[in-house]
């Protein structure tokens, strides 16, 4: 298999995150904004930055680049997608994702290590979790808040489609340990057809033990593992509610 | 010569900051009286921060030059050969006056300043420090500074992809009117492959890169930069230029796309200045000519007169000298980018610049003159009014505290002890994954990919120090930001500073400036670190009050293996503490004397040179062998603060400490006193004695202070607090005063 890193305008973990995958041993191509070509690539990853300056709304303008057309139809097909930050933001301004990513409660920019928790396990991108499982994860964003109406935010719950979510580090999902404010302290959500998945934390900066921890490197693992193996199936569900 | 501009009156030369003496020099150097335009060019390249005339003659003093040295001073930025092909290029910037003006862009414009200085060599920027001076936090105006100057680093470092690693802030009320936003950043670039600032190849085409250029920051570098505040400061409002990290994103990608090929000749930055500096000090620096014409300057509004083009400090613009013929593939390479690309004049041999706007020539001027022809002064020096009283101070007259702990919490809250973890997690610290240790440690630590290597980078400054003994305190700054690089287990390879003072024409503010400079030379004598770069900020006065000498010292260090980086939390219980260098009893110019009972005054502490080269070569010994778990440079606040971050600093749960005390001393001396030259290592009982025997060898002082162990810090009978209230009154203290 092979992956392929958007760059945009703006784009400032794209470098990481081929970096991140070469440390992994996986092979990865740069994919360009003006382009509309794929490169024939298994997964795309759309990374953190800030697209074309983020100016007017996070990955509002991305959305209509050359590359992202693609992108679309690429995942129309079932084909992975996993964007990270403003990777996520661009995922839904797209429509590929539900709900929105608005400023941090706190206003401001934040870097921080935070611990989330893996929620499902039977999705191509956190296969190689288990179940329940902390992670301690970089973020580092502004509009990082993710919102979305109640019966989105329902329907994601009932479909098991939030993946991530801030939590302390016994693995409680308190207000205290959600650092910006994002509804039901979700990090991170797929899509219905578990194909595209968007979140907030930078695994890509979580693999390597010298450079930020290793906690990270599953994301990738478990997308290798379900092009190569095919689809994890459910371990156990994580219980309902925060 | 003439132009078809009329001449102008001595009274328009006043006006742009010219004396009458310099105007009749700058006459008499081009053999007749400047037109508007020229008077305009003149009076930047002239002004203080272009042209360095009241420093040049002390700076020369300085040690530059050193085997690993590929660029000394003279550039855009210094550089200094690491092995394995490569090399660092850095340096460190004041944007002091438009920080106080208008702080988010003051500061977002002074991070993508240095930022074009380093990327303009060639070099990959990765990673950014900042050394901040504010006023003290009960001055109404100060809040909004931090806030404004820290969103501003932020949103401008966050946006374009380089990581703010570290800095300083310090707290004090003689900033109040004049605050201190000084900004480094260090790239890495093939050893090979250093771009420069010389034109060459007469013929060759001038092309202008980037953003447009618009009316902002006419006059930043000579109005703005090198004259005193008064209370008409904020009408200089729209001198103050305007950041946009997107497009600077963009002209990083292209400039180091470009650089890859063989088209650049030279290339510069247009700051300060703008077009007018960058067109001459390339064309100067090559012995050459250069014409210009306006017409084809890439502008963002109609209207503007050539000389708001040429003085113009539009941000994020580049000038480059290519090779003749490859006019289409520079321009292609930035027009990928989305970028602004134009060939705008060519390179001659008259040695003038010449400049051209509707088919008239407006400028014809000698390039010699500009770029060489300011006065050097040498002036007057004297010692301020007052020194010799400043530094007495008579410690019986000052009472021993009641509650150490008590006090020992107090100062952990002081906002120049606090942690500023309010500040550094408003930063991306993490872009380009080359961080190793971040913010909050003695320095930073970021891995060099492909190597084994590491860079250590530390930046400091007690201004304090330098009140009381300016010579003192500068050669403070170089030997503690030296020793924070041994403490994260680097080798210290270069220095650069940027030097904030007073009104140079006072000779009190000219004394303290030549008694810095001399200590910042014998201090990187003795350590044998070449300084390779600077800056000088001089008018830092706000109604005729200066500020406290302020010589900032950025220090970059190399680690062979980055696996021997070292943090300054202890690591774990059972662990011994050890102090190496000795305690005297100095209280003088003291974090605790100024916080606790309100005293500035007395001499800081005492420098050995030789003595800090040997507490230096113990510490970087120790963590060779891999003895050491945690190191610490004792500094603000001394030893019980210093042991207390051992403490709380780290990531974890905070660990406790059993320490035993030995004074001979005054006790608050021993706790709080800041004596040079000292460092608290933590290391496993097992090699203690080998610790010993390293310091005995080098005639080092070596105590053992204790062990970490339980959750409280207890010091001998003074002490007795629990980690997690030293924790919380240190963690805490800044955002509640930011945010209460």
């Amino acid at each position: 298999m092979r992956w392929g890193v958007v760059t945009f305008p703006g784009s400032l973990d794209d470098a990481d995150a081929l970096h991140a995958l070469e440390a992994l041993g996986e092979p990865a191509v740069a994919l360009w904004h003006k382009d509309r070509s794929l490169q024939g690539v298994d997964c795309v990853v759309l990374p953190g930055g800030f697209s074309y300056g983020d100016y007017l709304r996070a990955g509002a303008l991305a959305r209509f680049s050359p590359v992202m057309e693609s992108v679309v139809g690429f995942a129309a097909a079932g084909g992975l997608v996993l964007g990270i930050c403003n990777g996520f933001q661009v995922l839904c301004e797209s429509g590929l994702l539900p709900g929105a990513l608005i400023r941090n409660r706190s206003l401001s920019f934040i870097c921080t290590t935070v611990h989330c928790r893996v929620e499902e396990t039977d999705t191509p991108f956190t296969g190689a979790y288990g179940h329940a499982e902390v992670l301690a994860l970089p973020i580092k964003h502004g509009e990082g808040c993710y919102v979305a109406d109640p019966a989105t935010l329902q329907a994601l719950e009932d479909d098991r489609q939030v993946l991530l979510r801030y939590v302390d580090a016994a693995g409680r999902a308190t207000e205290a340990a959600n650092p910006n404010g994002s509804l039901r302290n979700i990090a991170g959500i797929t899509n219905a057809t578990r194909n595209v998945f968007g979140l907030m934390p930078h695994p890509e900066h979580a693999c390597e033990a010298l450079c930020g921890g290793v906690d990270g490197a599953g994301f990738f693992r478990s997308v290798r593992a379900t092009l190569t193996d095919g689809l994890p199936t459910r371990t156990a569900s994580v219980p309902p509610g925060l | 010569m003439t132009t078809t501009l009329p001449p102008v009156t001595a009274a328009q030369a006043t006006e742009h900051g010219l004396t009458p003496d310099e105007f009749r020099r700058f006459c008499d150097a081009i053999g007749r009286v400047p037109n508007l335009v020229e008077l305009g060019i003149c009076s930047v390249m002239w002004s203080e921060h272009c042209s360095y005339k009241s420093s040049r003659a002390v700076l020369r003093g300085l040690p530059t030059t050193g085997p690993r040295v590929l660029q000394g001073p003279g550039e855009n930025a210094g550089a200094i050969a690491i092995g394995d092909g490569l090399a660092v290029v850095f340096k460190i910037e004041s944007h002091n006056h438009p920080s106080y003006i208008e702080p988010y862009q003051g500061a977002a414009t002074g991070v993508g300043g240095i930022l074009r200085d380093v990327f303009t060599m060639g070099a990959r920027p990765i990673a950014n420090l900042n050394s901040l001076r504010f006023g003290s936090l009960d001055h109404p105006r100060t809040r909004y500074l931090v806030g404004g100057v820290v969103s501003g680093i932020g949103g401008y470092g966050n946006c374009v992809g380089v990581p703010t690693v570290g800095g300083e802030i310090y707290f004090d009320k003689a900033y109040n009117e004049n605050i201190l936003v000084n900004a480094f950043t260090l790239g890495l670039v093939r050893a090979d492959r250093i771009f420069r600032a010389k034109a060459a190849g007469v013929g060759n085409p001038v092309i202008y890169v980037g953003s447009k250029t618009g009316r902002d920051g006419i006059h930043g570098a000579s109005l703005l930069a090198s004259a005193e505040f008064d209370e008409t400061s904020d009408q200089k409002r729209p001198t103050v230029q305007v950041g946009d990290p997107f497009t600077e994103k963009l002209l990083i990608e292209a400039c180091l796309e470009l650089m890859e090929k063989d088209f650049v000749i030279a290339i510069q930055d247009m700051g300060a200045a703008g077009l007018t500096s960058s067109s001459v000090e390339m064309a100067a620096s090559g012995g050459l000519g250069i014409s210009i014409d306006l017409d084809q300057v890439p502008k963002r509004e109609t209207n503007l007169t050539p000389y708001e083009i040429l003085l113009s400090e539009s941000q994020e613009r580049m000038l480059i000298i290519a090779r003749a013929g490859a006019e289409q593939a520079v321009m292609d390479i930035f027009r990928k980018w989305d970028l602004d690309a134009e060939v705008i004049g060519t390179l001659t041999d008259d040695g003038l610049i010449r400049v051209r706007a509707g088919g008239q020539e407006v400028v014809q001027l000698p390039l010699d003159p500009l770029a060489h022809g300011a006065p050097v002064y040498e002036r007057p020096y004297a010692p301020p009014a007052g020194q010799d009283e400043l530094q007495r101070l008579d410690l019986a007259q000052i009472p021993l505290p009641g509650d150490y702990g008590q006090t020992l919490l107090r100062l952990l809250a002081t906002p120049n002890i606090a942690s500023k973890r309010w500040v550094f997690r408003q930063y991306d610290s993490l872009v380009g994954s080359n961080t190793v240790v971040g913010p909050g440690s003695d320095a930073a630590v970021m891995r060099v990919k492909g190597t084994t290597k590491a860079i250590a980078l530390s930046v400091d400054c007690n201004s304090r120090y330098c009140l009381l003994d300016p010579y003192v305190g500068a050669m403070t700054a170089v030997v503690e930001s030296a020793r924070n690089v041994v403490c994260s287990g680097g080798e210290p390879l270069g220095v650069t500073n940027c030097l904030n003072f007073g009104n140079p024409e006072k000779p009190e503010i000219m004394w303290q400036f030549r008694e810095a400079v001399r200590g910042l030379s014998d201090a990187c004598n003795a350590l044998g670190v070449p300084i390779v770069s600077g800056n000088v900020s001089f008018y830092n006065e706000t109604d005729g009050r200066s500020i406290p000498p302020t010589p900032t010292v950025a220090m970059v260090g190399l680690l062979a293996d980055v696996s021997q980086h070292t943090t300054q939390w202890f690591k774990g219980e059972g662990d011994v503490i050890v102090l190496l260098g000795r305690t005297r009893e100095e209280l003088g110019g003291s974090e605790y004397l100024a916080a606790v009972r309100d005293v500035v005054r007395g001499t800081p502490p005492w420098i050995d040179l030789s003595v800090e080269m040997q507490v230096q070569h113990v510490c970087t010994q120790a963590i060779r062998e891999g003895l050491v778990r945690s190191a610490h440079d004792c500094a603000e606040g001394g030893l019980a603060v210093a042991v207390a971050e051992c403490c709380i600093a780290g990531p974890g749960e905070p660990l406790g400490a059993e320490i035993e005390i030995e004074a001979d001393i005054r006790p608050d001396a021993w706790l709080f006193g800041e004596s040079q030259s000292r460092i608290v290592l933590s290391l496993r009982k097992k090699y203690v004695n080998r610790l010993r025997d390293l310091a005995r060898d080098a005639d080092v002082s070596c105590t053992v202070l204790g062990e970490v162990r339980g959750r409280r810090l207890r010091i001998g009978g003074l002490v007795d607090v629990s980690a997690a209230d030293l924790r919380s009154a240190w963690a805490d203290a800044l955002a509640q005063q930011m945010e209460g």
